[in-house]
């Protein structure tokens, strides 16, 4: 293309001139830009979407999947009545198995050791037993849920063990080896600093008393005079104070002068100076535990099913028993109503705008009004619906009945919007011609116009519907963000949650696993989402007509 | 139609006598005013788009306007089915009297009049519906049929009457879509014939076409014009000629001149007229 040969020179017209080469060649060049401003801008368009999808599947991923861990039980009838199952001890039922999978767990750590079960092991195990009430003397196999931190360390989520020193801490102890300060006494990694016995604070006794861990402290932030953190002192060891106690003892003369002290370092400062990288046991195990999931782990009972408690479960406190069902529901009654309130309304305003009402200020009013709602921030809506649903009607909070109100709001300018522009593409001539053979304008809305806007109209109110899905803060100014730990109870006018608000109250929780269990709901949310827009392209594609 | 005798008894009683006398009086010759506009007056908001029309049509014969683009003959045939009272901002002064009922008359249902009187547009336009289902349409919403057959029957005749029906009886649930240009064009005239109209409307019915439809679509108004009065808006002056037994010529939106096709292509009076179908303008 860009070596396309100059046509024929017109009469009069220089077309091999240099000036009109060049304005070829910079036209050529103009297109060619033009072409990669675009290209690059769908790039950093979908190279940021793959960013975000893939952030969220790889943080998402591990909840659906879920650490089970296959335990023996036996339902002791001595501690279960068959006749009245529901109060058992499983408890202790529970504990007892799990001693047998793990046995010699001295008694004050048994306590420890069963967190690494669910703490809904119990009920799950009741409602078992429950269910089957043959199972009472016998001994079952149940897949009970790992409690969130031995389930995210079985999935590697979080490791056994984590770094004892930050970078930061590392580089002050590189900085003070630089300085030659650190050297070998008695054996043991010492600082040779200088301390100033302050007569002020120290008195020589016998025996001698005073604040030598402040001492102490104060010689070792002289080496590190820009640090403003006291976690550096973590760098001596305990026995510090009693170093400069031992100097002053033997030699009381020293109070007043300068003097070098060895202090031995801390044991992870130790480890480092000997080229380790120092480690500690994660603060979320004891050892008993890791011990114990150790001997588990080993009899090979664990096993990472597909989780679909996820889909099937509805909230919980503890992650690995939180799941999306109630979030699923509420918001499938929430979106049935805001469906049944903006659809109707939404296609009966925008017949009669578009064809039967008068071009008049009030009705030009009406339409510019409408255009701004669909611009209007959803929390607006979620105010007025607080104000006028709950404060002046008096409806109850939290109700999918309020919330779908709510979300109509929202999704009312979009179906107008769009339903008028799917009108207006029908061409004039379909009217014309109904209206030719005498239809009368009702006939032929209803059976031309409509009809053939109806692809338009049902993709634009599946487009309202997915955002409304998506909503959440006016949910949330409706208080549609209840706990539900139980889908049987809910209904239209029962206290509800939705996925958006699930989603918010989730990344809200402190839990480890809520994180996955966020991103995987995320995930879930999108898959919705992206059904509705595939069920919206396939409408449109069945339905849609020629002329 | 029942409706309208009893809205203007006055009217209607003397009518039929007149047309009654005048078909018995002259035979083949002169047919009696089917349509007939006075002093049309025509804005379009601010723009006066028709000026003091007066015009006679017949029953039975084709009357053909013409004149050069924006002359307003489009806008005065839509004003003989009332199909410019859907559009914003138009309005309308005079009378148009059907068989000497005025259509304009306050009490005139204008999708009844519409009944009375098909109209077939420039550019064809069925129903992105089955061929069936296109024609029968207008007698459906009219209550036209009693039953099935019935509606068969009408679509068929309708259908054979546009000359359409052996091209497509094998494939009446097809969409009217599928057709040819020229096809798609007969089969609206087929849909608007459909409902018994006496005068069918064309504006510019073959410009979209191509001379072979053109000429079946010239063929079929020969024959319907045995019972109907045709009004033809069309820019070419071949076809005024081929088709109409009158021709109007627009200018401006106002009717400069009409009279017999034959003076007006050989003998007009108008300056103005003999320049443009002598091709000097337009």
């Amino acid at each position: 293309m860009s070596d396309a040969q100059p046509i024929e020179p017109a009469a009069g017209a220089e077309w091999n001139s240099d000036k009109a080469r060049r304005r070829v060649r910079r036209r050529y060049a103009a297109n060619r830009r033009l072409q990669a401003y675009g290209i690059i801008a769908i790039s950093i368009a979908v190279g940021l979407l793959g960013v975000l999808v893939a952030s969220i599947v790889v943080t998402g991923y591990p909840a659906f999947v879920q650490t089970k861990i296959d335990l023996p039980i036996y339902v002791d009838p001595a501690k279960v009545d068959a006749e009245d199952p529901a109060s058992g001890k499983y408890r202790s039922l529970v504990r007892e198995a799990l001693a047998k999978v793990v046995p010699g767990v001295p008694e004050n750590q048994q306590r420890s050791v069963g967190k690494i079960l669910t703490s809904d092991a119990s009920y799950i195990l009741r409602d078992y037993v429950v269910e089957h009430s043959d199972a009472i003397g016998k001994t079952i196999t149940l897949p009970l849920a790992l409690s969130d931190p031995f389930d995210q360390l079985y999935k590697g989520v979080i490791p056994k063990e984590l770094d004892a020193l930050s970078w930061v801490q590392v580089r002050w102890f590189e900085r003070m080896t630089n300085r030659g300060v650190v050297a070998e006494h008695d054996g043991r990694t010492s600082l040779k600093l200088d301390v100033y016995i302050d007569p002020a604070t120290v008195d020589a006794g016998p025996p001698p008393s005073g604040d030598f861990d402040g001492l102490a402290r104060n010689s070792l932030q002289a080496y590190l005079p820009k640090v403003h953190d006291t976690s550096q002192f973590d760098m001596l060891a305990n026995d510090a104070p009693a170093a400069i106690e031992k100097r002053v003892a033997a030699d009381p003369a020293i109070v007043g002068k300068t003097v070098q002290v060895f202090f031995s370092v801390s044991l992870p400062y130790a480890a480092l100076a000997k080229g380790e990288i120092p480690k500690i046991t994660n603060p979320r195990f004891t050892d008993a535990q890791l011990e114990a999931f150790e001997v588990i782990e080993q009899k090979g009972l664990l096993r990472t099913p597909f989780n679909w408690e996820l889909l099937f479960n509805a909230d919980s406190r503890f992650p690995e028993r939180a799941g999306l069902a109630g979030a699923i529901t509420g918001s499938f009654y929430a979106l049935l109503i805001c469906f049944m309130l903006s659809f109707p309304i939404g296609i009966a305003t925008a017949v009669y705008l578009e064809e039967f009402a008068p071009k008049n200020r009030f009705t030009d009013l009406i339409e510019v009004n409408i255009n701004n709602l669909a611009a209007v921030p959803s929390v607006v809506f979620g105010l007025l619906g607080l104000a006028v649903f709950l404060g002046f009607f008096g409806l109850p909070r939290s109700v999918p009945l309020v919330g779908g109100m709510v979300l109509s709001l929202m999704t009312l300018p979009t179906i107008i919007i769009t339903t008028r522009a799917a009108l207006k593409a029908v061409p004039p001539s379909i009217r014309e011609a109904a209206l030719g053979v005498g239809a009368s304008k009702h006939q032929v809305m209803m059976h031309h116009v409509l009809p053939l806007a109806l692809p338009g109209i049902m993709t634009g109110t599946i487009i309202g519907m997915a955002q409304a899905l998506g909503e959440t803060a006016p949910l949330l100014l409706i208080g549609m963000n209840a706990f539900i730990p139980s889908v049987e109870n809910m209904g239209l006018l029962e206290p509800a949650t939705s996925l958006p608000t699930q989603i918010f109250s989730w990344a809200d929780s402190p839990e480890r696993g809520f994180v996955s269990r966020t991103s995987a709901a995320i995930l879930v949310l999108l898959g919705f989402l992206l059904i509705m827009n595939v069920v919206a392209i396939a409408l449109r594609q069945m339905f849609q007509r020629k002329w | 139609m029942d409706a309208k005798v009893e809205a203007q008894p006055t009217v209607r009683v003397q009518a039929p006598v007149v047309a009654a006398k005048k078909r018995d009086e002259a035979s083949a010759a002169q047919h009696d005013v089917k349509l007939a506009a006075g002093g049309v007056n025509l804005w379009y908001g601010e723009k006066q788009a028709l000026f003091d029309v007066n015009l006679e049509m017949f029953d039975r014969s084709v009357t053909a306007l013409i004149g050069p683009s924006g002359c307003g003959k489009s806008t005065f045939l839509r004003c003989l089915d009332r199909m410019n009272d859907v559009i914003d901002g138009c309005r309308f002064e005079g009378e148009i009297r059907l068989d000497g009922d005025d259509i304009y008359a306050p009490k005139v249902d204008p999708v009844q009049l519409r009944a009375r009187v098909g109209m077939v547009f420039q550019k064809p336009n069925p129903f992105p519906k089955s061929i069936f289902e296109n024609v029968a349409y207008g007698p459906r919403i009219h209550g036209l049929a009693t039953s099935k057959s019935d509606l068969e029957e009408i679509v068929i005749n309708s259908l054979t009457k546009a000359g359409l029906y052996e091209e497509v009886k094998d494939r009446l649930d097809d969409s009217g879509i599928s057709l040819s240009g020229g096809q798609q064009q007969r089969l609206c005239i087929a849909r608007a014939i459909s409902v018994n109209p006496e005068v069918l409307l064309m504006d510019e019915p073959c410009s979209a076409l191509d001379p072979i439809a053109t000429a079946k679509i010239e063929t079929l108004m020969d024959e319907l014009r045995d019972s109907l009065c045709i009004v033809i808006v069309t820019h070419s002056m071949q076809q005024a000629a081929r088709v109409s037994q009158r021709t109007a010529f627009f200018h401006l939106g106002k009717l400069v001149e009409v009279d017999e096709t034959s003076q007006i292509f050989t003998n007009p009076t108008d300056v103005r007229t003999q320049d443009y179908v002598t091709g000097r303008f337009g």
